[in-house]
């Protein structure tokens, strides 16, 4: 592997950078592996990875059915935090923290992790006591998180308007200092050079069709566009399509693909120091290093694999951000898009083993999977390399959803009375 | 925004509906088996493809009916009530 | 005529009225009709902006919306505004624009060094660096980065403006209104379709509007626009809206525009909108959004006073501005034969054409020729000259082989460069229509779509004016399902372009050291991509997000195509093995608040007030939001905090009554002959026995097994029920209701109305609640012999029709008076006034909260948090044991959802009788156990109790039922664990004598 420096930089400048090798090799299929991962976004790059690095695993491929992580890995607002509710969940999302934390140096590849805090917005009574509990639930799982009253959200994010006489007035904010965002294409292209400089095929343009089991059950490969492929056990990947690929292995998942829009706006300067979230108005924005704001909407209700929505919803959210942040209302939206989110019914993801031998599933991340890629990645190659899961991940099975152990932070966040 | 047809209505905006997922996935009685129960419950078949799904006009007569949608394109291809069978496309589907 | 650039009798502004504004606080003098770009070139000024990266000195290469260099700011205070085009910006009297990106100033920027510093910073390059140390990315290399990024400054103060929201229904919606548009709108607005036909700029006639060669049945382009626009504006049926851009195109058929009012206003209307966002649902879409001239990549073809042929002829004819004196043409089109031929006629030097084509010919080259303009065939740019303005470029020919000689240099004041037209295709592929490569243009045309859409004229590919006009009119009387449509002969016109090019030009020699853009504004140049390849950035998605090519704020408008062609040169791939970037909305970027229209401080949501809000606030109360509605939280009187108000508050409730405003909670009326047959499926309880005139506490599980709602359940009459739900459950459970009954149980006869807003609910509690509401029940019996707790009685109180409820959400002899909502507040008053005497006081949720937690009564939502069952908040006496099923019985019975582990709802207290836990505190086994550790539970509840006399708490705890009277503690975030024992959760009159009595 090239190493990549700002001295590598300055010698290819010398050569005029025509020495600049591709960053990962992009293979024809060999006939066979021992583990394939299907789905080449950050979590199934990173999950090879981390089976070659950590596992001494070499025998590996990675088969994306389009342009690698051009999923949600492409499509989301890069926001990372570990300040969930329950003690599973942010266990999980912790260790995706951790792992983030050290990324670019374990990559070789700056990844941009900027930990600039992240401002989760309370407007009601009930959001104050939601919030706190995280706080509490937080500190006592060594996670950093703390509540900050309404002065004191403004003074860490001054756009922020905390005037009482608005429709929702900013109540106080769980602030998580160590949270922020990343350069979301960099994560999946540093782990594909990482893997592929371990000897991960890193296979591009190719769809599985089909998947392969011996009388017994058990996986013996994959019937893709570019042929048929022998594996030893098949790791799946693949965010809105992990229901199309373990269908052909026979297994329903508790699954359901609702689309999810994003935008930005025309780069600025900078303006907006940190991730602001708000759940009950229902909009999350961030500044990216190029300037642009960049902000989440909310799901369309509907199942959909189009990779879009009404424009109704990032109305609704450009609605509200007008209200969090009066001063933006004449920035204007630069581009838009959408990604296929798949959620579970508990709104918790599954990183598992599954019912057929050999076949192991990661997915259920919804709107939250980037957060957790190299957590995920980890944990997930953990699981395929031991045929059992880490601890971290033992409670995100698909028979949660049987037994009833459910993880559920979307009711968590629950509003009665 | 989606034009759905309502049976009872006509065709209204889809901000007047309310999404009501998979669609011909029956209750069963409450003396089958746990695998039973959370397959109704919570497996789905998530189709990429012509999927029969339910929508309530919650902002209108407040009626549930279904409809086929191609989950590829959101391209509706028929709506009918409740308790009616999921129509035979044909070849169209 | 002020401006030495401006040719005297030439363009559309209006030379009578002068317009003065301020650029970069210089003076400039313009005409109504001027953009600021036109007026700044008509001084001669080309210098407009900075690039994003390395700050070159940038001017207009456009006319238009996809103007990538020419970016400012407008406005003052909060209407500044940054990032406009300055291509687009209409002027005004007293306007204020100001360049972006540069410091100190435009001519002199500090931040041009980075371009000394290129070599070092290729595309990608902080992927590669700023990693070391560890630690330095966030607090050193980012913000530097940051700082160095972005274009103009934020707005920093909140916009005074308005705007507006319109949802509108046609038959055919036409998107564009040059040639095409034009036609395809008249042919289907004669054939009486409801019509809606919009243009971005300020008139329709796009390509028309410059062309002053053609003429449409004998009159000039220009004539023949005023026409067409004025039978079109004669149709009643036909909507013409200019500065009024179309940028989104979503599934069936739903196409947003967003129209700019007042922009262009130095005194705009104040009752009018800055923006309108119209949301319009077409029955068919004609798409004639013509097609952009692309850019040519050569050295230096970023220089100011190098633009397209087409911005020339638009700012020669449309501003009446010469954008230079003496201009070089670089070509592989026909078409910019013309724009030289308009040039030259209107007096300017064209010095030369250099065509990329080997030999070009036909009538436009013979006209050059003819009018004594040198056209260099084979020739390319080899590159440009000058830094803050173009002084010359070295053309240079182009050999068989594609080898280029060497060549001469031509001093310039202007580059006119055209590389061939790309048809736009933004909409159609926004509505995921097919794309397909045409090798004989060599470009992407439009293919098929799922949508009820056609494309006309050059935006798939026809160009002849002629053709574009039947293609117009077709498209029209197709969409409207016309027969037939106006006829215009074209009686002159030039042939349609042939030849373009897309990709670097040739040069000579390898150029190490050259910068040629291809994405102007994000300073990608075409090493850049060449970079990308290299690197392994195959797909053209990599190759835009490696090199940001195409991200900037023109969406890559000018620069797609040639980075397309860059990738499929280097690989050896045709363009369609390579794929298109997604065209992603909106075409052109449109203002947040144009978004958010009229939803924005009280209007940002509905405000549900219940029916005794205005007595409320004249008490002075303190309100919460809780949903939509908006609640009175307690009513402090003065020198009260909210401590000593809601202490004050219960304290009355328990010694005399209080009176609280209910109405949130949610209403459904159950009725029909199933009724209580369908409330024994929904609810966990059993329904059957409820006599009518009584009330039951009624519990809704999901199907999973866990508590989704609760309230008070009244039996009206045998097949009537009164339902209450919780204030933030009652949309959730009534669409429940009918979920169940429409879809699973369609078997029963029952009807479902909500009444949460017919019925008022006036709470009065308290010992003395009785005595106070007697004499107001017009005769009605309500002693506790005739109604004892949990009856339900219908009467009339001082006439008005009242469901009365005994119930009690405080643990106090307790009523909820139900009235019409029209008449509650008369009611309400005259329950006030009777229980002046005895000292009746107002209540918000806050005493609402602690008086009911004193009574260990849970409140949905706050014990509960969907994952709790009715076992876990001690309600397991409410499910009936016998009915053969309802919502959520199978799953209880789940193994796990009875562990003697699962979280359970108890009381605490702590050892200290004034410390007040924190809502949200975790309870922990040890006072001083290491983190990370897990909790036993938490707190939901926490209040100081009047009535006790101490503080009082609410929690779930891990088999809590089991560990009374043991202890946990409770971590704090800034102090020792507090220490609390574990006791029953009520609190307050155990045995329930009070609200019996």
């Amino acid at each position: 592997m090239q190493k990549f420096s700002a001295f590598s930089l300055a010698r290819q400048a010398v050569g005029r950078h025509l020495g600049w090798r591709p960053q990962w090799r992009s293979v024809a299929p060999k006939p066979s592996y021992d583990i394939i991962i299907v789905g080449g976004g950050g979590h199934g790059l990173g999950a090879a990875y981390y089976l070659a690095k950590q596992h001494g695993l070499r025998n590996i491929a990675v088969v994306e059915r389009g342009w690698l992580a051009g999923g949600n890995t492409a499509r989301n607002t890069t926001i990372i935090r570990s300040n969930y509710l329950f003690e599973q969940s942010s266990s999980y999302y912790e260790h995706a923290l951790k792992l983030w934390e050290g990324l670019s140096e374990e990559l070789n590849y700056n990844v941009m992790f900027s930990q600039r805090g992240c401002l989760m917005v309370a407007h009601t009574v009930h959001d104050v006591q939601v919030f706190k509990r995280h706080v509490y639930a937080n500190r006592l799982n060594g996670i950093d998180n703390e509540w900050l009253t309404p002065e004191e959200t403004k003074a860490f994010c001054p756009p922020l308007n905390i005037s009482p006489n608005i429709r929702y007035p900013v109540l106080g904010a769980a602030l998580q200092r160590r949270a922020g965002t990343a350069r979301h294409d960099a994560v999946a292209w540093g782990f594909a050079r990482a893997a592929s400089d371990l000897g991960v095929d890193i296979i591009e343009n190719c769809e599985v069709t089909g998947i392969d089991r011996d009388p017994s059950g058990k996986v013996t490969g994959v019937q893709t566009t570019r042929g048929p492929i022998r594996a030893g056990k098949l790791g799946v990947s693949a965010a809105g399509h992990s229901s199309v690929v373990l269908a052909m292995a026979g297994i329903r998942l508790p699954l359901q693909v609702n689309p999810l829009q994003a935008l930005v706006s025309e780069p600025v300067k900078p303006a907006f120091p940190c991730v602001v979230m708000s759940n009950t108005i229902h909009a999350y924005i961030s500044q990216s290093d190029k300037g642009e704001m960049v902000i989440g909407a909310g799901t369309d209700s509907y199942v959909s694999y189009t990779q879009r929505g009404g424009l109704h919803i990032p109305a609704h959210t450009l609605e509200a951000i007008c209200e969090l942040v009066p001063d933006f209302r004449r920035l204007r939206m630069l581009r838009s898009w959408g990604g296929i989110t798949d959620n579970t019914p508990d709104r918790s993801p599954i990183t598992a083993k599954t019912s057929v031998p050999g076949l192991y599933v990661n997915c259920g991340w919804g709107t939250g999977g980037f957060k957790a890629t190299p957590g995920a990645a980890n944990l997930f190659a953990w699981t395929i390399a031991r045929d059992e899961p880490h601890p971290i991940n033992a409670p995100f099975t698909i028979e949660r959803f049987r037994d009833g152990t459910l993880i559920d932070e979307a009711a968590a966040a629950a509003v009665a009375h | 925004m989606l034009l759905i047809d309502c049976p009872y209505c006509g065709p209204r905006a889809e901000i007047e509906f309310a999404y009501g997922g998979e669609a011909h996935i029956a209750r069963p009685a409450a003396d089958v088996s746990e695998v039973e129960w959370s397959a109704f419950l919570y497996l789905r078949d998530n189709t990429k493809g012509v999927l029969a799904e339910r929508w309530r006009h919650s902002h209108g007569c407040g009626r549930f009916f279904n409809a086929l949608r191609d989950t590829r394109t959101d391209q509706f291809h028929a709506f009918y009530e409740i308790g009616t069978p999921r129509p035979d496309m044909g070849g169209a589907v | 005529m002020s401006g030495a650039f401006r040719l005297a009798g030439r363009g559309c502004i209006d030379t009578t009225r002068p317009v003065v504004f301020r650029f970069d606080g210089q003076m400039v003098r313009g005409y109504a009709g001027d953009t600021v770009a036109s007026a700044l070139l008509a001084e001669g000024r080309h210098l407009m902006g900075r690039s994003f990266k390395y700050h070159r000195p940038r001017g207009p290469v456009s006319a238009g919306s996809d103007e990538p260099n020419a970016l400012i700011g407008v406005g003052e205070g909060g209407r500044y505004t940054p990032n406009l085009r300055a291509t687009q910006v209409e002027i005004y009297g007293g306007m204020v624009a100001v360049s972006q990106n540069r410091a100190p100033s435009l001519r002199f920027d500090i931040g041009a060094l980075n371009t000394l510093a290129a070599p070092l910073l290729p595309a990608g390059f902080y992927y590669k660096t700023f990693m070391w140390p560890r630690g330095f990315w966030d607090k050193v290399y980012e913000p530097l980065i940051r700082r160095a990024a972005g274009l103009g400054r934020a707005p920093t103060a909140p916009d005074p403006d308005h705007y507006a929201l319109h949802y509108a229904h046609c038959d055919v919606l036409v998107a564009g209104g040059g040639p095409a548009g034009l036609a395809a709108a008249l042919a289907a607005g004669q054939a009486g379709a409801r019509v809606i036909l919009c243009d971005e700029n300020a008139e329709c006639g796009g390509s028309l509007l410059t062309d002053t060669y053609s003429l449409i049945d004998g009159l000039p382009c220009g004539e023949w626009v005023v026409r067409i626009v004025a039978e079109l504006q004669r149709l009643p049926n036909v909507q013409l809206l200019t500065r009024c851009s179309a940028f989104n195109y979503g599934p069936h058929n739903m196409v947003a525009l967003n129209q700019r009012l007042t922009d262009h206003l130095a005194m705009p209307p104040t009752d009018m909108p800055r923006e309108r966002i119209w949301q319009v649902r077409a029955r068919e879409v004609v798409l004639a959004a013509g097609a952009l001239e692309r850019v040519l990549v050569f050295e230096g073809n970023d220089r100011p006073g190098i633009m397209l042929a087409s911005a020339a002829r638009t700012y020669l004819h449309r501003y009446g501005v010469a954008c230079g004196r003496k201009a070089i043409v670089v070509t592989a089109d026909d078409a910019a034969y013309r724009v030289a031929l308009d040039l030259a006629e209107a007096g300017m030097k064209v010095a030369a054409i250099a065509d990329l084509r080997p030999a070009p010919g036909g009538p436009l080259v013979e006209a050059a020729r003819a009018r004594g303009i040198e056209v260099l065939p084979a020739t390319t740019i080899q590159r440009a000259h000058g830094h803050l303005r173009v002084t010359g470029a070295e053309l240079a020919p182009v050999g068989a082989d594609g080898t280029v000689g060497k060549g001469r240099t031509v001093s310039c004041d202007l580059v006119l460069m055209s590389g061939g037209f790309t048809p736009s295709l933004h909409l159609h592929s926004q509505a995921r229509g097919a794309l397909r490569f045409d090798d004989a243009l060599g470009v992407y045309l439009p293919g098929e779509s799922i949508e009820r859409v056609r494309s006309a004229g050059s935006c798939r590919g026809v160009f002849a004016l002629d053709d574009v006009l039947r293609d117009g009119v077709a498209a029209g009387l197709a969409a409207a399902g016309g027969e037939t449509g106006p006829v215009w002969t074209v009686t002159r016109q030039d042939a349609p372009g042939t030849g373009g090019f897309a990709g670097v030009l040739p040069r000579r020699g390898p150029g190490h050291l050259a910068l040629a853009f291809v994405d102007f504004q994000n300073d990608v140049t075409a090493k850049d991509v060449k970079l990308a390849v290299r690197e392994g950035f195959r797909s053209i998605e990599h190759v835009k997000r490696y090199t940001t090519t195409g991200m900037a704020t023109d969406q890559g408008k000018g620069s797609n195509v040639n980075a397309l062609a860059i990738v499929s040169n280097v690989l050896g791939r045709r363009p369609e093995e390579i794929g298109l970037t997604t065209y992603r909305p909106p075409y052109t970027p449109v203002t947040f608040g144009a978004f958010a229209g009229h939803a924005r401080g009280d209007q940002f949501d509905p405000l549900r007030l219940p029916p005794m809000d205005a007595w409320a606030r004249a008490q002075g109360a303190v309100f919460e939001d809780v949903g939509l509605w908006r609640r009175a939280r307690y009513f402090p009187r003065a020198g009260e905090d909210m401590a000593m108000a809601v202490a004050r508050e219960c304290r009355a409730v328990r010694a005399v009554a209080g009176i609280f405003d209910a109405s949130t909670l949610g209403k459904i009326e159950v009725a029909g002959p199933d009724a209580a047959e369908f409330m024994n499926r929904f609810y966990v309880n059993a329904w059957t026995k409820l006599g009518v005139g009584k009330c039951r506490y009624g519990l809704v599980c999901r199907d999973s097994g866990f508590v989704y709602d609760d309230g008070v359940v009244g039996r009206i009459a045998a097949d009537r029920f009164h339902v209450t739900t919780t204030t933030g459950g009652a949309a959730g459970v009534l669409n429940m209701m009918e979920d169940y009954l429409q879809t699973e149980w369609p078997d029963l006869d029952v009807w479902l109305t909500s009444i949460t807003e017919q019925w008022a609910v006036i709470a009065l509690q308290g010992p003395r609640a009785r005595d106070i509401l007697a004499p107001l029940v017009d005769g009605l019996d309500i002693s506790a012999g005739a109604m004892p707790h949990m009856a339900l009685r219908e009467g009339t109180i001082g006439g008005v029709p009242m469901r009365l409820f005994r119930v009690s959400f405080t643990g106090e002899l307790g009523y909820e008076i139900n009235v019409p909502s029209s008449q509650a507040q008369a009611v309400w008053d005259r329950v006030w006034q009777a229980g002046a005497a005895f000292g009746l006081t107002p209540y918000g949720t806050e005493a609402m909260h602690v008086l009911r937690a004193e009574k260990g009564y849970l409140i949905v939502g706050q014990e509960t948090d969907g994952t709790m069952t009715p076992g876990d908040v001690g309600c397991s006496w409410a499910v009936s044991k016998v009915k053969p099923d309802f919502i959520g019985k199978r799953a209880l019975a789940l193994p796990a959802l009875n562990a003697p582990d699962r979280l359970q709802m108890v009381g605490v207290l702590t050892d200290d009788p004034r410390l007040v836990l924190e809502e949200g505190m975790q309870l922990v086994p040890a006072a001083d156990s290491p983190m990370p550790m897990s909790a036993e539970g938490h707190v939901t509840s926490s209040y100081f109790s009047p009535a006790l006399d101490r503080s009082i708490a609410i929690a779930m705890v891990k088999g809590g039922r089991g560990r009374m009277g043991t202890s946990l503690y409770a971590p704090s975030l800034d102090g020792p664990a507090v220490k609390v024992m574990l006791v029953d959760p009520v609190f307050y009159d155990p045995e329930g004598a009070r609200l019996n009595g």
